[in-house]
């Protein structure tokens, strides 16, 4: 029989499946279990209260992220509570001899940059992670997905996760995308196509001539976002790509273990003629720049477009949503996208914070300068290994110059747990992935952008096409 | 986990689609290294005026009347009727703690994000899907009747209305089995630690990469 890769995937790592009537229960076994601080302390407490032990210390890597400071860290984390998760964390890792980069480590980043980084993310891998952002690691052939403090706990205890399959999606995009269009445009478009439950009880596969000619930053942040669209994991086939990157990094197998392990990974393909639930197929020349208006990631639109008006929306559910988006976004129906000024911006989050992103921005902002009006733009690196690596390129200093601040890595805001947060009514062009309420600060206003467009938001000081700038 | 029993509650109504973890519970709370306690802080952006922070008073705390669980008619609710999509979002599962601390058992809604539907299951609530016309007969009721209850039956899998009228539900069988035994799912699983060790001997001889 043909097989989906995300079949092949799946018959990997059945471990045990229950009789028919637990309607496909089975027990999966977890390769690679990527572990953060704030979703993790409940585990390993219930944990130790059972008298229980992790199952597989060498399957585990830990990483403080979403809590710690982006500032100068000498002085460690100020608020009290959060410098007890990360302690926590500390002391979990220590005691049990798991793996962890710490604070001051320079490995140290977004659990969802460090796992490929480190090449602990491998194709043909079950992942997870205490996190939804999980999803990201499916850009190397794998499967991964977010999964909660409950299973974090099952997951430490017994290498398997109690669950179901998902049915599958494949969504092409064919043909070639244009200049200034990245891959965060594929992701909200494809989000805006099939709304934000659209991917709910799928995992999908991305496929198709415009993403094999993604690089894997390019497909992290595509699988990243496949999570906003509901689905539980997103994908992509292994190629050459996958392969080169993966060559010689610190996890990577390596010697005579590499070359067999290449050779199983060629196979983590569909087969020609698999049978998906769903396919969707998108032209990648329609796609432009994208830009959010509301507060779901569906709420999005072209940097040509205008603000939509709820009134033209029959369904009552979506347009009383839309009121509710539109009213704490501060927006009228109508109003072009390009006239929208912004106060901060965010080039950072596991979506757009890698290497290539970081260059993406830097590219538009290099020689010109952040406008007066825009009170903070901020550059936060992945990792301290993509910080370093930008520092290599020059990188900070073309954003320094123009007037950016370069952070040390982290989540940062993202989702504000630290003290990079928006304040009441500000609004932001972000490279983040959630333009949910208050994410990035209670009250604050974000639109989810791709990096070259935050870079060029900031420059202009409103939201401008990234494409008629020289 | 607690046995799942048969009970009959109040039911309110959160009239909005999209509901995401970060509205449940916003992130601020998320510095708890403990598992309980998140119910005061329970929609806290919409809940409340003021903003929140970890440790507050709540008793000091502005009040948003306009919202939902803070009028009067829905003191004491178990039963949240939600729209399309509940749940999205954040991975967290301090959404199903804070829904479960504030005294919530079901949540009924069209649809649900996956990683949320699950969690509630790891923790003894139960979310139940039902289709669009019967939600939005349940949202008509439970605006007209005040103290409208619902008794909610997993064994029978079935909402029974105050008039008698009873609405089947579909649950998975195993999840429904540890709901109703109230059983640790771990140790359900490490009575298969054996095939788990055979699973891994194998998958060590055959992809040895993964364990070096
Ligand atoms: S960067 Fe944002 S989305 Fe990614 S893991 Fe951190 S908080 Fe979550």
């Amino acid at each position: 029989m043909q097989k989906t890769l995300y079949d092949k995937l799946w018959d990997q790592h059945v471990v045990h499946a229950e009789s028919d009537e637990a309607n496909g229960m089975v027990l999966l076994y977890i390769d690679r279990h990527l572990v953060h601080e704030v979703t993790s302390p409940q585990a390993f407490e219930s944990l130790k209260m059972a008298g229980r032990k992790p199952w597989r210390i060498d399957s585990i890597l830990a990483v403080a992220d979403h809590n710690v400071p982006t500032t100068d860290r000498a002085h460690g984390i100020s608020d009290p509570i959060s410098r007890l998760q990360v302690d926590t964390l500390d002391q979990n890792c220590a005691a049990l001899g798991i793996t962890e980069f710490k604070m001051s480590d320079q490995r140290q980043g977004i659990v969802h940059v460090i796992g490929p980084e480190q090449g602990a993310t491998l194709p043909g891998m079950t992942v997870v992670c205490g996190d939804s952002h999980t999803s990201t690691h499916g850009a190397f052939g794998c499967l991964a997905f977010g999964i909660g403090t409950s299973e974090v706990e099952h997951v430490l205890a017994t290498q398997c996760l109690v669950t179901q399959k998902s049915k599958s999606m494949r969504i092409a995009v064919e043909g070639e995308l244009g200049l200034g269009v990245t891959a965060k445009d594929i992701a909200l478009a494809i989000i805006g196509e099939i709304g934000t439950a659209g991917g709910t009880g799928y995992a999908i596969e991305f496929a198709g001539s415009a993403i094999e000619a993604l690089s894997m930053e390019g497909r992290m942040t595509l699988c990243n976002m496949a999570i906003e669209a509901g689905a539980r994991a997103g994908m992509v086939a292994v190629d050459e790509t996958t392969i080169s990157y993966i060559k010689g990094r610190p996890f990577a197998p390596q010697g005579e273990l590499w070359s067999q392990a290449v050779k199983y990974w060629r196979t983590l393909h569909s087969d020609p003629g698999a049978a998906f639930d769903r396919t969707l197929v998108i032209n990648a020349a329609d796609i432009k720049p994208q830009v959010t208006w509301g507060t779901s990631p569906e709420m999005v639109t072209t940097i040509d477009g205008f603000v939509p008006n709820p009134a033209e929306v029959s369904d009552a559910v979506k347009r009383q949503d839309m009121e509710k988006a539109l009213q704490y976004m501060g927006l009228e129906p109508g109003v072009p996208i390009q006239s929208i000024s912004i106060d901060k911006v965010f080039i950072g989050s596991c979506t757009n914070s890698r290497i290539e992103d970081l260059r993406a921005a830097a590219q538009v902002v290099d020689g010109k300068h952040v406008a007066s009006s825009v009170k903070l733009a901020l550059v936060v690196p992945g990792s301290g290994l993509v910080k370093h690596q930008a520092e290599r390129e020059g990188l900070d200093k073309i954003f320094l110059a123009a007037g950016f601040e370069w952070r040390e890595p982290g989540c940062s805001m993202c989702l504000a747990m630290n003290d990079d947060r928006l304040n009441r009514g500000e609004r932001c062009a972000s490279t983040s992935n959630r333009n949910f309420e208050g994410r990035q600060g209670p009250g604050g206003r974000t639109h989810l952008v791709s990096p070259a467009m935050a870079a060029a938001a900031a420059i202009a000081g409103r939201f401008v096409d990234v494409r008629t700038m020289n | 986990m607690e046995k799942f029993q048969t009970f009959t509650g109040i039911v309110a109504p959160l009239d909005r689609a999209n509901v995401d973890t970060d509205a449940i519970i916003p992130k601020q709370f998320l510095k708890s290294i403990k598992r309980s306690g998140f119910g005061v802080n329970l929609f806290d952006e919409w809940r409340y005026l003021d903003h929140g922070e970890p440790d507050m008073d709540v008793s000091k705390r502005q009040i948003n009347p306009d919202f939902v669980l803070n009028q009067k008619r829905y003191q004491g609710t178990q039963i949240l009727l939600a729209r399309d999509n509940f749940g999205c979002g954040s991975s967290r599962e301090h959404a199903p703690w804070a829904l479960q601390d504030y005294g919530f058992k079901v949540i009924i809604a069209p649809s649900f994000a996956d990683i949320f539907f699950n969690n509630c299951f790891k923790i003894g609530l139960l979310p139940i899907t039902l289709d669009h016309s019967l939600m939005d007969r349940l949202f008509n009721a439970v605006n007209e009747v005040e103290g409208y209850v619902l008794t909610v039956d997993l064994q029978t899998q079935t909402l029974t209305t105050p008039a008698g009228e009873r609405f089947t539900f579909v649950v998975d069988t195993f999840r429904k089995h540890c709901l109703i035994n109230g059983l640790d799912e771990i140790g359900l699983t490490l009575q298969h630690a054996g095939k788990i060790k055979q699973f891994e001997q194998k998958r060590r001889a055959e992809q040895p990469w993964l364990f070096s």
